[in-house]
């Protein structure tokens, strides 16, 4: 009798060879690249995330612990915002853009058609398991591709519910989501694509890229880093510490690519800051954050150990001012602030990831360039606290991130004019609302010739005189053109 | 080498390329460098590739003289931030687009447009701030060779450099850390490119090929037009390197009954441009080296397709030069219409209704260019909606290489990235999101410990109904 491992279907480089097959034949057939089409998945996946909000809320508990505000708003709201802005826009960013043409093509019409890539692979992350994996996938829809989406192994309650929900309302012929975890993800990345789009940590980043590079397919790459925040000192505090404790402790309980890594503040300023914090995050979470309803967990025990070995390092562990608790049965740690950790410490090399805040301390705020730039890696976000109007210039002048945001933290993740993605080894390429568009395109040139005016210049024999007049085209210069035509005209 | 790359990035890190000023200068330098030394441009394109004066200035010189010149005047308009729109709900808030150098980049450039393809991508990555590393292709020794000599004389030498020597020296550049690769080259060394990339997570934007196809429609009929079309097949065939272009028209797709029309005029003026046989050529380049001298003949070796060469077919071994030649349907599945041709020998494929040239085009990987000459406003549509390529030419070939404002890379095979005008400053930008808050107005909301009324705050706020939180906000609302 056949073991239950057995009865259930091995997804191999054959079933990927499938899947990719089955996707090239609907592309090809000019499935998905009507306009009706992209519309109608994009309204699908909005009812989708309407009729299915408890579901999903309770996935993501299952998996994270997550807040219900926290699915409700990052996860559900956002998708659905982002499908809305795709439906509102879709008719405008399909219609081709026109070029301007100048006087050496006269007379000539151009434009720029984006076209779809073709069929697309989506891999996405766990710790926003449904934004992560339906935000890059509305793009590829919106730009009519069939997509492949590969949701993350280590969120199973959220993966298997996308896969069952995408089943049930999407146009199963075209957008498909393969769940697994190594094997399975090593399967799909042996098929050629027409791009990837990859969320999650530089090393599996690096796995992908070079499996891509085989076929010569472009990718996203949307991963970490470590995102300071610099707190200058004439500041409103209370805000800005509230600002860093939301996006900290309330975005997923601090894992989350763009959440505040660590500070960087003056020593005369670290006390005020740390003591605005203990009084901020008590009114918060409570002055048991155990009992508060308001934290994610630890998504499993590898990252526990990980972020616990952080902690347990010698030079580290004194240094905790607030917090420090851990509960290894039910994947808790306590917000934890530490104040003045050597630089070579593991916890301020490796990119944190989860509820631990360390404040590096420095003479004067300006030397907090140094410190962020010294790093030798660019983050995906960073942040500055000040109302002074030159640190701010030098700050966006000087501090190369992904994205930057002042007096604020991670707020520009919703707004979807701003191009969302990161710089060396925090990725490559960007996405969000007519981003994600673009990123799934193939913005095709057109050039409109006549017969008409056929420039005899261009062609062979060559002469002087010729040469002469591509020079005067060239240049632009009517003058030169008159003069050279009569130097023509005279030998 | 390591040395010089440490020498770039501490360069970069000094800030010095950043400033408009600076880039503005290189700018103008490289303009006074291709000015200075046209004549020794011109002597080291005929050395390389028998390329005449006319070719020369038009393919190389006058594109790099019209980049930079270009490129000068809008860098300040390129280097400026966008800004970008926020909804109300922001308000007080400022967002913009910043676009800032990537850092060291490195550029790999070929041999058939030697000039071209190593100075115009380094005009993109000075305009975008960059330090650069140029690896020019050694296959082309006296262009690498006067690259070499004079970019020192005339660029800022701590920040752009020029490095010679062959494929070891590319393998050990490619080790190393950038924070961007330009290659223009063959797919099959495009795949190394992006392997040891991947191995950095350095982006990388690839100018490869592909076979680009012409499609000719009944057009042909029309005398005046079917002049115009084959002075535009033959030009953009032959004219450029004699077929070595990366753009050239790789084979010719008509209609049956067209065929010997079109066969008859491209002869006409191939005799016209260039002259009637092997020995009288002008105006034409050479095959680069014997390598690729060989890989052409062979191609004709195969005694099905050697029986399809209608026109043209002679060889001088010694002056590396092939006849334009004309091939009527060689077999399909031969390898000159499998592999990119980069050379003299046009295939003329004839089916029995053009409407079949997309499928035919789409049996094959995605080319950088598709030429259409047409009139058919239906048939062009089809071309643009059925089939993908880098960019699509209707009624020309080649001149859109020289529109600034259309973006120029290829897809799938062909490549990915682009550039050409603001494209290429953009390539080898970040382009950095910005957004400024104020400390005021605060959003409770946004803070826990959580309630109902802060969800449904959160949820309008999200939606952007604004007029639902002020319902919210005044009680007419439940939460």
């Amino acid at each position: 009798m056949a073991s239950e491992e057995e009865k259930k279907a091995v997804f191999d480089a054959e079933s990927a060879k499938e899947v990719v097959k089955e996707l090239r034949a609907s592309f090809a057939a000019g499935k998905t690249k009507s306009y009706e089409w992209r519309s109608t998945q994009l309204n699908a996946m909005l009812k989708m995330m309407e009729e299915n909000e408890p579901q999903i809320l309770a996935a993501l508990r299952d998996d994270l612990s997550k807040p219900e505000l926290e699915s409700s708003i990052f996860e559900v709201a956002m998708v659905k915002s982002s499908c809305r802005v795709a439906l509102k826009k879709l008719k405008h960013w399909i219609r081709p853009e026109k070029a301007k043409t100048s006087l050496i093509t006269f007379p000539s019409s151009a434009e720029i058609v984006s076209e779809p890539l073709g069929v697309v692979l989506v891999i996405s992350a766990w710790n926003y398991p449904f934004l992560l994996s339906l935000d890059p996938v509305i793009g590829a829809i919106a730009a009519g591709n069939a997509v492949v989406l590969k949701p993350s192994e280590i969120a199973p309650a959220t993966s298997s519910l996308l896969a069952r929900l995408a089943a049930d309302y999407l146009d199963h012929s075209c957008i498909k989501v393969v769940e697994g975890a190594v094997p399975e993800t090593s399967a799909l990345l042996e098929q050629k694509w027409d791009k990837i789009l990859y969320t999650g940590n530089g090393r599996i980043a690096r796995i992908v890229m070079a499996a891509a590079a085989k076929h010569l397919t472009p990718v996203v790459l949307e991963l970490g880093g470590k995102s300071p925040v610099i707190v200058d000192s004439d500041i409103n505090l209370q805000v800005a510490t509230r600002r860093i404790i939301a996006g900290k402790w309330g975005c997923n309980n601090g894992q989350a690519c763009i959440s505040p890594d660590y500070i960087i503040t003056t020593k005369s300023y670290a006390q005020k800051l740390v003591d605005s914090f203990k009084c901020e995050l008590e009114r918060f979470y409570g002055k048991n954050p155990f009992e508060s309803k308001d934290l994610s967990r630890i998504v499993n025990s590898n990252h526990f150990a990980r972020l616990s070995k952080l902690l347990d390092e010698d030079k580290v562990s004194s240094k905790i001012v607030h917090g420090g608790e851990r509960d290894e049965a039910n994947l808790r740690i306590a917000p934890t602030i530490l104040l003045d950790v050597p630089q070579d410490s593991l916890i301020m090399t490796e990119e944190i990831f989860g509820p631990l805040l360390p404040i590096t301390l420095v003479d004067k705020v300006e030397d907090s360039f140094d410190v962020i730039n010294s790093s030798g890696t660019k983050p995906l976000a960073a942040y500055l606290f000040t109302n002074n109007k030159k640190l701010k210039e030098k700050f966006v002048a000087t501090v190369s991130a992904g994205g930057l945001v002042v007096n604020d933290t991670t707020v520009h993740l919703t707004e979807h004019t701003l191009p969302f993605g990161g710089v060396g080894d925090s990725g490559m390429g960007a996405y969000h609302g007519k981003f994600s568009f673009d990123t799934f395109s193939h913005k095709k040139a057109v050039l409109y010739r006549g017969f008409a005016c056929d420039a005899f210049v261009r062609y062979p024999p060559y002469s002087r005189g010729k040469l002469r007049l591509l020079e005067a085209l060239f240049n632009g210069s009517f003058f030169g053109i008159i003069r050279a035509l009569l130097g023509w005209f005279k030998s | 080498m390591e040395e010089s790359i440490a020498e770039l990035r501490e360069t970069f890190r000094t800030g010095t390329t950043k400033s408009v000023s600076w880039r503005k200068k290189q700018l103008r330098a490289l303009l006074d460098l291709v000015n200075e030394n046209e004549d020794s441009i011109f002597q080291a394109l005929d050395q390389d590739l028998g390329k005449s004066r006319v070719e020369s200035y038009r393919d190389e010189i006058g594109i790099i003289k019209k980049s930079a010149s270009y490129s000068l005047s809008c860098l300040d308009k390129w280097m400026a931030p966008k800004k970008g729109e926020l909804p109300l709900l922001f308000f007080p808030a400022k967002a913009e687009v910043m676009p800032e150098p990537l850092g060291v980049v490195l550029i790999f450039s070929s041999w058939n447009f030697p000039i071209t393809v190593a100075l115009d991508p380094l005009i993109g990555a000075i305009s975008a701030g960059n330090t650069v590393l140029l690896k020019p292709s050694e296959l082309a020794p006296a262009c690498m060779s006067f690259l070499t000599q004079t970019i020192p004389r005339y660029l800022d030498n701590k920040a752009i450099k020029v490095i010679g020597g062959g494929a070891d020296v590319g393998k050990r550049l490619l080790e190393l850390k950038w924070d961007k690769i330009f290659f223009t080259g063959s797919p099959r060394v495009g795949r190394l490119v992006l392997t040891a990339a991947a191995k950095y997570l350095t982006p990388v934007t690839l100018e490869l090929g592909g076979k680009c196809p012409a499609i000719v429609d009944n057009t042909l009929s029309n005398p005046s037009k079917a002049k115009v079309t084959a002075k535009r097949i033959v030009g953009g065939k032959w004219g450029p390197c004699t077929g070595q272009a990366c753009i050239a028209i790789d084979y010719v797709l008509v209609e049956e009954k067209l065929a010997s029309t079109l066969i008859e005029t491209v002869k006409k003026y191939i005799k016209i441009f260039y002259g009637d046989n092997l020995k009288e050529l002008k105006s034409i380049s050479r095959i680069v080296n014997q390598l690729q001298f060989q890989r052409l003949v062979n191609l004709l070796k195969d005694p099905h397709v050697a029986a399809s060469v209608v026109y043209g077919g002679s060889v001088d071994e010694e002056k590396l030069v092939i006849e334009p030649t004309i091939l009527l349907d060689p077999p399909l599945d031969s390898e000159i219409m499998n592999e990119e041709i980069f050379g003299p020998l046009l295939p003329i494929i004839t089916l029995k209704n053009i409407e079949e040239s997309i499928e035919f085009i789409n049996s094959k990987p995605n080319p950088l260019v598709i030429y259409a000459f047409t009139e058919n406003e239906t048939f062009k549509k089809r071309i643009l909606s059925e089939t993908s390529s880098g960019s699509v030419t209707f009624n020309d070939s080649m001149v859109q290489f020289l529109c600034d404002s259309l973006p120029f890379g290829g897809v799938g095979q062909s490549g990915f990235g682009r550039y050409h005008g603001k494209y290429s400053f953009d390539t080898f930008s970040h382009e950095k999101s910005v957004l400024h808050r104020a400390f005021y107005p605060e959003l409770e909301p946004r803070y826990p410990p959580w309630t109902n009324f802060k969800l449904a705050f959160l949820k309008l706020a999200y939606a952007l109904d604004y007029f639902g939180l002020i319902l919210l906000m005044s009680g007419f609302r439940k939460s």
